[in-house]
């Protein structure tokens, strides 16, 4: 009896010490893992530093450059870096021209495709129609520059006339851009359509509203700021898109307003000034990083705007 | 009783004002399907456009006619037989120049080939019709062909195949193949698969697992993620122009380990670029797996007395696995496709030696491409649908990797 009771006292406090002692212990090889995973995440900070910095430093030495002066860079409309003219608007001209003509095509249809999916399509011709519209966006951006040149380029010539229509036009780069784009935004409308509530629509349903008026004034309106937002992202990427315009667009800047003829976009231009091999310190070295900072800052508040846009929705239904 | 005429015609109203509803309603879900089908529309048109052009009549004038050269067709013929041609139809010194390179006996057959394509046969294409303008009209093709480029022959040529796949690039549009490209692109995903890959499940992990979400940094480092994820290709190829090319040269031009040429252009760059580049997007893939993984799982490993690493370690990365997997694939299979940070990165757009290591100067897929496809000439078009159809192909793969991993990973859940 004695000897047990002994023994179980002996089992306590070495349980207690044992406790104790991994309370206590530092865990250095938890503390290092622990440390080396947050450097991982600290590496996507570091990379936006990274793209401030340099594109920021770089654009200094380009506007620190006398024959570069920041309004005329924003205001006058020749781009000619070899006669030392540096007008970006010919430039954002054309980036804006395509980046309408893609959301002519992506924005209509893009939602018009998210209201079939989500309020009108069965089961089954859902499981085939998605499939095929998530194809459509995991085609390399090159493989469409291709097709706007080999097939939308002939088509539109063939159309409007061949002395109308350049071999090389912002159409043509446009209008493949937007059935690119379509897949993204008709995916992140329908998301935003399918976090509308159930209730709303039955409401709707039992008030005697038809499947249009319920989709249109019910769930439409509902879902208006995931919309927004899926349409901002789609203009923030055609802003970015570089291998459509670098193919299809034309290369050499040109402030003009006809569709039908070449000019070169933002994107366009950085893609044909680095690829040959471009000396370090040139202007036309630093212009990239200039019109790159153009680009990056245009793109990040769409973006951000957007996201803000989704958070509200997500914040009203889920 | 009474009838009420007032009722009848509001209730006419109402029918006639119901049809009318119920019309619009079909129009416009009429209008809505056909909007979905028109990107199904699209995608046939795009494919067809590559698979019509990858295959073509093309009109091609020879020096000698390979049918003269010996009753056989070429490729049946012996290593000694084809040697034997060469030493008939060459001129002596261009012979024994040839014979001195490598002995002559020795080579292999389709080097023989090649050596009596290049030297004798000489064949160069001059126009290259696609296979629907064949069938259109043929006739006119052959009229058009006999009387621009009466030596010419019309041949017809699928350009993707067996050779195409394993010849290296070439100046010759007759002969080009796309190896170099391919094995540019497998060392320049190999490299950012290996940089990406660790660096993303890490973050993903820290931020799924260790971070608070209520200090102002972790939040911080979610927001900047996201917005990563939405900047231009382009963008990071600027940045990976200034930093691993320029900036960082000694280390990736190979300078630092005793390369002479020190160019920082090489493969290690842009696949360092690229690993940045797919980054964001391969966090965020495998941050929504890990969160998938439920939190019983945890509890249960914490109250076995497992550590926190330990619990990550054991049980929740092999559940999360499957997911984190299927993110990578769909992530990396962006940046096979990727073309202009490549481009802004350096990548060279002719070389016809396959890459040897992390420094080579290289040549991917999606650039071949590029470039063949802003050639005037219309054989580079041809010569681009294959290199397209190759691209295609390979991402269909992996993607289909990916959508089977997913379709194996719910099933264990179901």
């Amino acid at each position: 009896m004695a000897s047990m009771e002994i023994t179980q006292n002996i089992n306590q406090s070495s349980a207690q010490n044992i406790s104790t002692r991994l309370r206590r212990q530092t865990r250095i090889g938890e503390n290092l893992i622990q440390g080396f995973l947050f450097l991982c995440g600290m590496i996507s900070i570091f990379t936006t530093i990274g793209i401030v910095f340099e594109l920021g430093k770089e654009s200094l030495l380009f506007f620190s450059t006398p024959e570069v002066k920041l309004i005329e860079f924003f205001t006058t409309t020749t781009w000619q870096p070899s006669i030392g003219k540096f007008g970006v608007l010919p430039l954002v001209n054309s980036t804006l021209m395509t980046t309408i003509f893609a959301m002519l095509i992506a924005l209509p249809l893009g939602l018009a495709a998210a209201i079939y999916l989500s309020e009108y399509a069965s089961h089954k011709a859902r499981s085939i129609l998605k499939p095929i519209l998530e194809i459509l966006a995991g085609i390399p951006t090159v493989v469409y520059g291709y097709f706007a040149l080999t097939f939308m380029t002939p088509l539109l010539r063939g159309i409007f006339g061949e002395d109308n229509v350049q071999i090389y036009n912002t159409l043509s780069a446009g209008l493949v851009m937007g059935i690119m784009i379509l897949p993204l935004v008709s995916s992140m409308s329908e998301d935003a359509l399918s976090a509308v509530p159930r209730s709303l629509r039955d409401a709707a349903y039992g008030l005697g509203a038809t499947r249009l008026e319920t989709a249109i004034k019910i769930v439409l309106p509902a879902a208006l700021s995931g919309i927004i937002a899926a349409f901002i992202i789609g203009i923030s990427r055609a802003i970015g898109e570089t291998m459509i315009v670098a193919v299809a667009a034309g290369s050499g800047p040109a402030f003009t307003f006809n569709p039908f003829k070449g000019a070169e976009t933002m994107t366009g231009y950085i893609a044909r000034i680095s690829g040959g091999d471009l000396a370090y310190d040139t202007p036309d070295y630093n212009s990239i990083f200039a019109i790159g900072l153009l680009l990056f800052g245009i793109t990040l508040i769409l973006n951000i705007v957007s996201r803000r846009l989704v958070a509200k929705y997500r914040e009203v239904y889920e | 009783m009474i009838s009420d005429p007032f009722a009848a015609t509001e209730h006419n109203r109402v029918a006639s004002g119901l049809s009318r509803r119920h019309r619009t309603g079909k129009i416009w879900q009429a209008i809505f399907f056909s909007a979905t089908v028109i990107g199904l529309v699209a995608l046939v048109a795009l494919l067809w456009t590559v698979l019509d052009k990858s295959f073509s009549y093309v009109a091609i004038e020879y020096k000698v006619d390979p049918a003269t050269l010996s009753s056989k067709p070429l490729q049946e013929l012996t290593n000694a037989e084809l040697v034997n041609l060469l030493e008939a139809n060459l001129s002596k010194n261009r012979f024994r120049t040839l014979d001195r390179k490598q002995t002559l006996t020795e080579r292999t057959h389709a080097d023989l080939l090649t050596l009596i394509y290049d030297n004798i046969v000489e064949p160069r294409a001059l126009a290259s019709y696609s296979m629907s303008q064949w069938i259109a009209s043929s006739q006119e093709i052959r009229a058009e062909v006999a009387e621009k480029y009466p030596d010419a022959k019309l041949e017809f040529r699928a350009w993707i195949n067996g050779d195409f796949l394993i010849d290296p690039l070439s100046g010759d549009p007759l002969l080009v193949g796309v190896r170099t490209a391919l094995m540019g692109s497998l060392f320049l995903i190999l490299i950012t698969i290996a940089v990406a890959f660790p660096v993303g499940v890490g973050s993903a992990i820290y931020l799924e697992e260790y971070a608070d979400k209520n200090k102002w940094y972790n939040r911080i480092i979610q927001t900047n993620i996201d917005n990563l994820a939405g900047v231009p290709s382009i963008v990071y190829g600027i940045l990976g122009l200034a930093i691993f090319v320029r900036t960082l040269a000694p280390l990736t031009s190979g300078a630092l380990f005793g390369n002479a040429d020190a160019n920082g252009r090489t493969i290690l760059s842009a696949g360092l670029t690229m690993a940045l580049l797919i980054l964001p997007v391969l966090i965020i893939n495998s941050q929504e797996a890990i969160r998938a993984v439920p939190n019983s799982l945890r509890q249960a490993s914490y109250g076995l007395g497992a550590t926190k690493w330990q619990t990550i370690w054991n049980h929740v990365l092999p559940q999360a696995l499957p997911g984190i997997l299927t993110g990578t694939i769909l992530a990396v299979s962006r940046a096979i496709g990727e073309t202009a940070p490549l481009i802004i990165v350096g990548a060279a757009t002719f070389i016809t030696s396959d890459p040897t290591g992390p420094f080579s100067k290289f040549t991917a897929l999606p650039i071949q491409i590029y470039n063949w496809t802003t050639r005037p000439q219309e054989v580079y078009r041809n010569i681009a649908a294959a290199g397209i159809l190759v691209l295609l192909i390979s991402l269909l793969t992996l993607n289909a990797a990916a959508i089977l991993l997913r379709n194996r990973f719910s099933r264990q859940h179901a």
